[in-house]
């Protein structure tokens, strides 16, 4: 019972989250100066084919009809045309899709599988070696973009040793480079959570009562400790991965690979209010129910936190 | 009671703490008996001492900074002291079981009910899942929370603040333990809640014949538990006997005064008596008897020399230069 109402409360802050970044997006791009028309017009256009493509865009009608036209459509996921090439917007974000939540996929379980287990040793055996190689690591993968690492690696395995394909998507090998440069910034954040969550559980009080209970050891930290250490690093984890599925514009760009967040630039360089509008709603989207999603795992782990 | 048989003997225990070239002498050599079916309370102020030494009791002195600088805890003929963390880890729990004051801190928020107990029989008693389950149904009825086992599916925080205490001496007792802490296991409770759950823990003691070390800092609640009293003053015994005895004639200055701090029906109207000053840390206890500088029976002598703790044909032990005086209050 307490799940049902936790579902449908986070729910309705998912729902609600996506009507107030539509409404954001919808009065910003009204806001910024310029009339999509007549940059689709061009500088010559007489007045009367500004007016056509207005009426055209809808942008004619008043402020608040074009609102609720706009609301609408989004609830439809609809997100009109680009203006340059006069496609879909959705069937364009969805083309590129495929490849960035793979790479984000790759790049988010790089980043847990090394740096829970890693995060976790560094709290247990607390300034032991284990931990130095653990806050060196933490501390390098936050420190160094990851464009750049994406940049030397490239050069280490593409150039000189060539074992990797340098450029694009085509097969699983490509998909290497660009997912270890992405998932080594987030396991370095990943990793400081695990740790400083696993140190905190570890000096409450329920571990002095699995100690007087006669557990070993490795259960009162392996269970006790770590079923409570894990739940912040589930919400972290979550929101790192709602970032990637956004798109790694820079990534992206450095390995030629055609994602998300090469579309969104292309669609700013060209002005495509249509497809930047649409590129926004759509990661604030994702975004939001990554985050849901997280808070459901989070109270499936944490049952407590239902009724707080 | 004299006939009961000795169940756990601290012998001499000397504990201190040791912050850089600061020691803290947080124990200073204390003797307590514990027997079967009897429970023992351990009363004082906090920083005296009570919780130190339930956790020596149990091999759970954080070392460092903890150190067992002399003594020995003797049950079941072992020197409990002596033995290694893996040895101690198979009495912890099993034979020696602990209770704590805030249940909902002390249990894990993440676990079910019948998982923290299942997971002693488990271990424990190499009991399987259903055999674990059915016992630890039965557990529940004995401590008070319903025969129909529903607390096995809920979580701690799913329970009130007496229902989660009851649920932390089912926990304890699980493995049916020969000596149980009981570390100030009502002071987080309702007054109501507490008389409840001090019932249950006699009730259990009779029925388990466990000995029981009941740490409180409340005579009150001692005197409505207990079968034998020992205060506890600046980490050392200043007064120990049977709760009769203790309660009708109180020899120490010090337990007068934690008696006169009471509240007490028939002196309705009348200020309570408070003791003046509070317990010296453990890295400047004065010297001779460490209550003197809030004495009021305090002379010279007791600056300077520490009264040993002496015991009369009753058992009535006593740690005091002036013991039995009285004085105007």
């Amino acid at each position: 019972m307490d799940f049902v109402k936790f579902f449908a409360r986070r729910l309705g802050r998912l729902l609600l989250t996506v009507f107030i970044i539509s409404t954001l997006v919808f009065f910003v791009v009204r806001v910024i100066p310029g009339d999509p028309a007549l940059i689709i017009a061009g500088m010559d256009a007489s007045p009367e084919d500004v007016q056509a493509i207005r009426v055209k865009l809808g942008t004619d009608k008043p402020l608040l009809s074009q609102y609720l036209v706009w609301l609408s459509s989004i609830a439809r996921f609809d997100f009109g045309t680009t203006l340059i090439s006069g496609e879909p917007v959705i069937k364009l974000i969805m083309e590129r899709f495929p490849l960035t939540l793979t790479l984000a996929l790759l790049g988010i379980s790089i980043g847990i599988f090394v740096a829970v287990p890693l995060g976790v040793m560094s709290a247990v055996k607390r300034w032991s070696l284990w931990d130095y190689f653990g806050l060196v690591f933490s501390q390098l993968g936050m420190a160094i973009p990851s464009f750049w690492l994406g940049m030397l690696l490239l050069i280490l395995f593409a150039v000189k040793i060539r074992i990797l394909p340098l450029f694009g998507a085509d097969t699983p090998a490509h998909f290497i480079l660009p997912a270890v440069s992405l998932g080594f910034a987030r396991a370095a954040i990943i990793l400081r959570m695990a740790r400083a969550s696993m140190i905190e559980e570890l000096s409450k009080e329920y571990i002095i009562t699995a100690r007087a209970k006669g557990l070993t050891e490795r259960m009162v930290k392996y269970k006790h400790a770590l079923k409570n250490g894990l739940l912040p690093v589930i919400t972290v984890t979550g929101i790192q991965f709602g970032y990637m599925l956004g798109g790694a514009i820079i990534v992206e760009q450095v390995f030629s690979m055609p994602g998300l967040g090469r579309l969104f630039l292309f669609g700013i360089y060209q002005r495509d209010f249509t497809l930047i509008q649409g590129g926004v709603i759509f990661v604030a989207i994702i975004f939001s129910l990554v985050n849901f999603l997280a808070d459901i795992l989070y109270s499936i782990v944490n049952p407590k936190i239902r009724v707080e | 009671m004299a006939d009961a048989k000795e169940l756990l003997k601290v012998e001499n225990l000397g504990v201190c703490f040791i912050h850089g070239t600061m020691e803290a002498h947080a124990l200073r050599g204390i003797d307590l008996s514990f027997y079967e079916k009897e429970i023992h309370g351990l009363v004082g102020e906090s920083g005296s001492g009570k919780t130190v030494t339930s956790t020596c009791i149990m091999g759970l002195l954080p070392s460092p900074p903890g150190e067992i600088t002399s003594g020995r805890i003797l049950f079941e003929n072992e020197n409990l002291l002596e033995l290694s963390q893996g040895q101690m880890r198979s009495y912890r729990g099993r034979k020696i079981a602990m209770v704590f004051q805030e249940p909902s801190k002390y249990l894990n928020p993440a676990f079910k009910i019948g998982e923290q107990i299942t997971e002693m029989l488990r271990l424990h008693l190499d009991m399987n899942k259903e055999k674990a389950r059915e016992r630890a149904k039965e557990l529940l009825g004995l401590v008070g929370l319903g025969k129909d086992g529903r607390v096995l599916d809920s979580y701690p925080h799913e329970l009130s603040g007496g229902m989660k205490q009851r649920a932390m001496i089912a926990i304890a007792i699980s493995c049916n333990p020969r000596f149980l802490i009981a570390d100030e296991p009502t002071t987080a409770l309702d007054v109501t809640l507490q008389l409840q759950i001090l019932r249950l823990i006699k009730e259990l003691k009779d029925l388990l014949g466990m000995g029981v070390l009941f740490i409180s800092h409340d005579l009150g609640v001692v005197k409505e538990v207990a079968d034998r009293v020992s205060v506890i003053y600046a980490g050392r015994i200043v007064e120990s006997s049977t709760k009769g005895t203790l309660f009708d004639k109180p020899l120490h200055p010090y337990t007068k005064l934690l008696m006169l701090s009471i509240p007490d029906a028939h002196r309705r109207g009348q200020r309570l008596a408070t003791i003046p000053g509070r317990v010296p840390d453990a890295d400047a206890t004065p010297s001779g008897c460490a209550f003197h500088p809030r004495c009021p029976l305090a002379d010279d002598r007791c600056k300077s020399e520490n009264p040993e703790l002496r015991g009369n044909e009753d058992g009535h032990k006593v740690a005091c230069h002036h013991a039995g005086e009285s004085w105007n209050i």
